[in-house]
């Protein structure tokens, strides 16, 4: 026997208490400007405000796909996060099946170790990035000019700015990201180990036949949220990395949008573009989902 | 048995070149930060320091932009992870009442903001629109709501015995009172772990107050990093002397810019080691499975 709607609702009000700040924040701060959106098929004139600015359709959209750097934000984009998912992804892995194989304290302070770099700021890890790497007084040049080598202006160089994204991001989250590995191996049945060592198989065998099909569910999880995450590189680090000597391979979507929405006050162009970019995310994650889905049965939503 | 020792050595290797990768930048920074900043402009200083000083961290704890940053960022920390929790966590346990009407339709709600926002622009409209622009409290109020954290916070009450909660209930406690005080004082380590999360978050945020804060006296510590670390405007009155350029003030910033990193970071790094045992917990990968 079910009570009535109201009955149930009014027996659980102070239950709407407490999820009542979070809803207020969620429709206020996240489905407001989910409404402001709309700006994009606009033209926005802050004295209009969103609702009485003129509709003028796709075109902010045409105007960005005929943008002369149109696809250099695209390539730009798109290379910075496949070459952080391909590098990055599989790193955390490894640590993880390595630390779940050592014992006691030294397992302990690997990982207390390993967990630092997350807790260090984006400014901070650029800002240590421009003093070590500095070409007059970077610990890294001078090993360079000690070996015989030409000493190299490592952040003023273009060809190396995914390199140096991409690994001090490895740098900084190997240990952070491999905690959830490290979580899913401590669930792995013993038995199975000791079954598998009565028969023969070393630990190395151990690790590719029990270890890593255990935590298979795990890694395609996260494996789909980064491919729903591969337009949304971290821009605030990007943007911190950004100068003038490698804009022409660090200006991705986002710091464009920065740059045209908040400096230029381009608003209704850069939210076009900021909706073309979250749409190309959801396609992807649900793109990833599905294939996940259909091949593996394991799956997000 | 002899295989098995191969793979231990070679394991071990393995994970010793892995903390020395990440140590290596931390404990040079350290060192330099200490050293006569002539001695580390040269390359002497590899490993430990040279030439002991501790000329950066008066210069840094002098400067009145770098205390100010501090002070706000200490602020910003304090009441917005407050902020945080008192929205995420109450947020989280009601909807874990089984049976609540409206829970699936509101954990959607929360769920769609995962993947989809209103992104950078319409959020900056909305902002000044409210009339937040540069204030303090934009930054204690944009993500007070974190659904990720919300949803590791759910699973934890999900998991919970429920005796202790429902004979509360039965003998006439109220909801919320049940919730503060049975199942909050029952959750110790969520807690923990949740204020780590947020702290953290404000702690090392820069981005948003460069898009919402124009008054440097509201700015947090961040900011007045960017300016040092990597726009290297490093105020004339912290490298004291005179005003002209030369080698020795070139090299007193440098040897600022270690000093400043070291105390930012400090209180993070030192703080993040006693709530470890509880980090695995809180990102078991059921909790990210809605």
């Amino acid at each position: 026997m079910k009570k009535p709607l109201s009955v149930r609702i009014k027996n659980n009000r102070q239950y709407y208490y407490l999820l009542l700040p979070a809803l207020i924040y969620v429709l206020i701060f996240c489905y407001g400007p989910m409404y402001g959106l709309i700006i994009a098929f606009k033209n926005y004139k802050g004295s209009l405000g969103i609702w009485q600015s003129p509709w003028i359709g796709f075109r902010n959209f045409k105007d960005f796909f005929e943008l002369y750097n149109f696809w250099d934000l695209i390539r730009n984009t798109l290379v910075l996060s496949l070459y952080s998912l391909a590098a990055g992804f599989p790193i955390p892995i490894l640590v993880a099946l390595s630390l779940n194989e050592l014992k006691g304290r030294f397992k302990k302070i690997s990982q207390t170790i390993l967990y630092a770099p997350h807790f260090i700021s984006m400014v901070v890890l650029v800002g240590m990035m421009a003093t070590m790497l500095s070409p007059s007084v970077g610990v890294v040049n001078t090993l360079l000019e000690t070996l015989g080598m030409d000493r190299i202006y490592f952040l003023g160089e273009s060809k190396y700015f995914r390199h140096i994204f991409v690994w001090s991001g490895i740098w900084q989250n190997m240990g952070w990201s491999a905690i959830i590995y490290i979580a899913a191996l401590s669930n792995v049945d013993m038995n199975l180990h000791e079954a598998a060592a009565i028969d023969g198989a070393g630990r190395l065998q151990r690790i590719l036949h029990i270890n890593l099909p255990c935590i298979m569910p795990t890694i395609i999880i996260m494996l789909i949220m980064s491919v729903g995450n591969i337009a949304s590189i971290s821009y605030e680090k990007v943007f911190l990395l950004q100068n003038d000597l490698n804009l022409s391979v660090s200006e991705i979507i986002s710091t464009y949008v920065y740059k045209r929405g908040i400096l230029n006050a381009n608003y209704s162009f850069s939210t076009a573009i900021g909706l073309f970019n979250n749409v190309v995310n959801v396609v992807m994650l649900i793109i990833a989902n599905t294939i996940s889905k259909k091949f593996t049965e394991t799956s997000l939503f | 048995m002899k295989k098995h020792s191969l793979f231990d050595v070679c394991n071990t290797l393995f994970a010793v070149l892995l903390v020395l990768i990440v140590l290596y930048p931390l404990i040079y920074i350290l060192s330099s930060s200490v050293s006569d900043p002539v001695r580390v402009a040269s390359g002497e200083v590899v490993l430990f320091p040279k030439g002991f000083t501790l000329l950066g961290y008066r210069r840094v704890f002098e400067d009145s932009s770098i205390l100010t940053g501090y002070a706000n960022t200490i602020f910003y920390t304090v009441v917005g992870t407050l902020i945080n929790m008192v929205v995420t966590v109450p947020a989280a346990y009601a909807l874990t009442r089984p049976g609540l009407p409206g829970n699936r339709i509101i954990t959607m709600i929360f769920m769609i903001t995962m993947y989809f926002s209103g992104g950078m622009i319409p959020t900056f409209l909305l902002v000044r629109s409210l009339k937040l622009y540069d204030t303090r409290a934009v930054l204690l109020i944009l993500g007070a709501f974190n659904t990720y954290n919300c949803i590791i916070c759910r699973s934890f009450f999900a998991s919970m015995p429920k005796e202790l909660e429902d004979a509360a209930l039965i003998d006439g406690c109220s909801p919320i009172k049940t919730f503060l005080k049975i199942v909050l004082p029952l959750s110790k380590a969520l807690l923990g772990v949740m204020v780590l999360y947020f702290a953290v978050a404000h702690w090392n945020s820069y981005f948003n107050s460069m898009i919402y804060q124009v008054d440097p006296g509201k700015q947090p510590l961040q900011l007045v990093l960017r300016k040092i670390l990597i726009l290297e405007r490093t105020s004339a009155d912290m490298l004291g002397g005179s005003e002209d350029y030369s080698a020795e003030r070139y090299q007193v910033a440098q040897l600022i810019k270690y000093a400043v990193i070291v105390v930012s970071s400090a209180p993070l790094l030192v703080v993040y080691p006693f709530l470890q045992k509880y980090f695995e917990k809180g990102v078991m990968i059921g909790s990210v499975k809605g």
